[in-house]
């Protein structure tokens, strides 16, 4: 896991690799090969470039699930001073795919409730990858209502395949816990400001997403459907993924187009996961400049726009 | 979340069987009883034998709930226009059309206000002969406007869903008509407005995920399946057949998440139940 690498990204990756060696080799200081390093350097550039500012849709959707991109819980730690997390839903247990809890950023005291994926199978299980049951649903919600009770506002981070498609989660109600959170979200009387990190899957990750601001990293998706579930239906092949992706545009820079999110928070070149702490400071950059603009809207019209800004999705013939 | 391009293809199937032509005999898919479809027809497409429901066309739906003459339609003209420029096997807007020339009807959502034994209401209608009763901007903004209506007027508003999810020819912008009309719908609640939803077979994916569910009463006709993942998702994720009955109208009133399972022949008067009700004496 912790060497995974994309495809697309092994040229460069191998060629980094070559020069960290190569570095080694002259830091010992036998031969001077310096003009080479530099040389390589500048073809890694070069190759980067070409790579990453060129990126298809499907390349979008595969570093949106990188395997070492950043979780919520990575960026907790990277953009809060202090993070309490609360656990369980107070009624059926405590589900490990949503994580809830009383943060500091930059001394603002606020909420933040994530979606948590696992990092290697154990977690992974753990985390159930990231797919929330109702339980989770509802523990988002309960600290949430802590958010409204103490005036704090809240930060969402979207990251999930979708929500668990199971026979508990039927039977504890996963299509009315996600009802439930659009509701009460619609109407909760602190500003809210989502921010999708990865994985944007379908009502699951909207059921943590409703927003005075929606913000979505560079290469993140967020789709009415999965690629591979729409491949499924569509071409009746999931391996058609890719197709699905580029119909459906599932990509940050659709999103944008379509209105549907308000801005893109740039990642580290190449994505996330090439860099963490520069992403995660990207990340606390727009969330504390969000905050301070939601806080300077009065609570009556912050509510209105709340409602009214997911009133104006669509398009249609009239 | 969407399945309704498998289901179009079941409800093409079913529709031969289900929807007759005058003076044809069919079976019931529950019980084999041979039919005569005006007898079915005029038991508002129920089983005589065995209570079996079938689907139901939007009309007969209003036919069955709205006072004789009372209806009256609004934003019927509303149509889906194709913001992705979607196309897998045929276009999206060859889609719709080929719906809208099926049913003779521009979405699948009919709204209007009607009175109800004699309660004044808004009423929406789905349709899930019209591309799976899948929601797309159009549904979203018909409902949403019913809601409106609804507020604007003080009258209930009652939904009939019947609705496979949202539609994804249409994308992001179709999953966040979950958004759009939830949010909506809080609007109401404040303003204490009556909100009677009704789940018909099939409500599934985000249809109950939003809208559906948040009545202030949920009832459903019997044996619907109602869910959020669809069964045949469930049963590849958990690699085994699903319990007998599951994700119907019975267990999910077991499950605490319907208040009662009505059957269609008494949908009007349970409705008016309600509104007497919720509207208070003298209304
Ligand atoms: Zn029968």
């Amino acid at each position: 896991m912790k060497d995974f690498v994309l495809e697309f990204e092994k040229p460069i990756v191998e060629l980094e690799k070559k020069i960290a060696e190569m570095q080694e080799l002259s830091a010992g200081g036998e031969v001077d090969i310096s003009d080479e390093i530099g040389l390589l350097r500048k073809k890694a550039d070069t190759l980067r470039k070409e790579v990453f500012s060129n990126l298809n849709r499907w390349q979008r959707v595969q570093l949106a699930r990188h395997p070492r991109r950043p979780y919520t819980l990575d960026y907790i730690k990277l953009v809060a001073d202090r993070f309490q997390e609360l656990h369980g839903d107070r009624s059926f247990r405590d589900d490990h795919a949503i994580v809830a809890g009383l943060a500091t950023i930059d001394g603002t005291d606020l909420v933040i409730v994530g979606h948590q994926k696992g990092r290697g199978t154990k977690d992974n299980l753990f985390r159930n990858f990231g797919m929330p049951h109702p339980e989770g649903y509802r523990k988002a919600l309960r600290v949430m209502r802590l958010a409204e009770k103490y005036d704090r506002p809240v930060v969402t981070l979207i990251d999930t395949p979708g929500a668990y498609p199971g026979l508990g989660a039927e039977e504890r109600g996963q299509a009315e816990a996600i009802a439930r959170n659009l509701f009460e979200m619609s109407r909760l009387r602190v500003p809210i400001l989502a921010v999708v990190i990865g994985e944007g899957g379908s009502g699951g990750a909207l059921a943590i997403g409703i927003a005075d601001r929606v913000l979505m990293l560079e290469h993140a998706i967020y789709s009415v459907i999965s690629p591979e579930g729409c491949a499924s239906i569509l071409y009746r092949d999931a391996t058609q993924a890719p197709k699905a992706a580029d119909a459906m545009k599932v990509t940050a820079p659709d999103l944008l187009e379509f209105g549907i999110v308000d801005e893109l928070v740039p990642e580290a070149f190449g994505g996330a996961h090439r860099d963490r702490e520069q992403t995660a400071a990207n990340v606390k950059t727009a969330i504390l400049t969000r905050l301070a603009e939601l806080r300077e809207i009065p609570l009556p019209s912050l509510l209105e726009q709340r409602v009214e800004k997911f009133g104006e999705i669509g398009v249609f013939d009239e | 979340m969407t399945k309704w391009f498998k289901r179009e293809k079941d409800n093409l199937q079913s529709a031969q069987k289900r929807d007759v032509p005058e003076g044809v005999w069919i079976k019931c898919p529950a019980c084999e009883a041979v039919l005569y479809s005006r007898k079915l027809e005029r038991n508002w497409h129920v089983c005589p034998e065995c209570g079996h429901h079938m689907r139901m066309e939007a009309p007969r739906y209003i036919d069955l709930l709205a006072d004789h003459g009372t209806w009256s339609e609004f934003n019927e003209q509303l149509k889906s226009l194709d913001p992705l420029g979607f196309k897998d096997s045929k276009r999206y807007v060859d889609r719709v059309a080929g719906s809208m020339k099926k049913t003779g009807r521009n979405e699948a959502v009919t709204t209007g206000t009607c009175a109800i034994d004699r309660h004044p209401v808004v009423l929406a209608v789905m349709d899930f002969k019209f591309l799976g009763g899948s929601v797309g901007s159009v549904v979203g903004e018909k409902i949403a406007r019913a809601i409106d209506r609804s507020l604007e007027l003080k009258h209930g508003l009652v939904i009939v869903s019947c609705s496979g999810g949202m539609r994804m020819q249409e994308g992001i912008i179709s999953l966040m008509q979950m958004a759009k009309t939830s949010a909506r719908l809080t609007r109401l609640a404040d303003a204490k407005v009556p909100f009677i939803s009704v789940l018909t077979d099939p409500t599934t994916g985000g249809t109950t995920a939003s809208f559906s569910m948040l009545g202030d009463v949920n009832i459903a006709e019997p044996g619907a399946l109602i869910g959020f993942a669809g069964p045949r998702v469930i049963k590849q994720t958990i690699g085994q057949d699903l319990p007998e009955g599951f994700q119907r109208s019975e267990f999910l009133l077991d499950t605490g998440f319907l208040d009662q399972v009505v059957p269609r022949r008494e949908l009007k008067s349970r409705i008016s139940e309600f509104l007497t009700w919720m509207n208070g004496r003298g209304s």
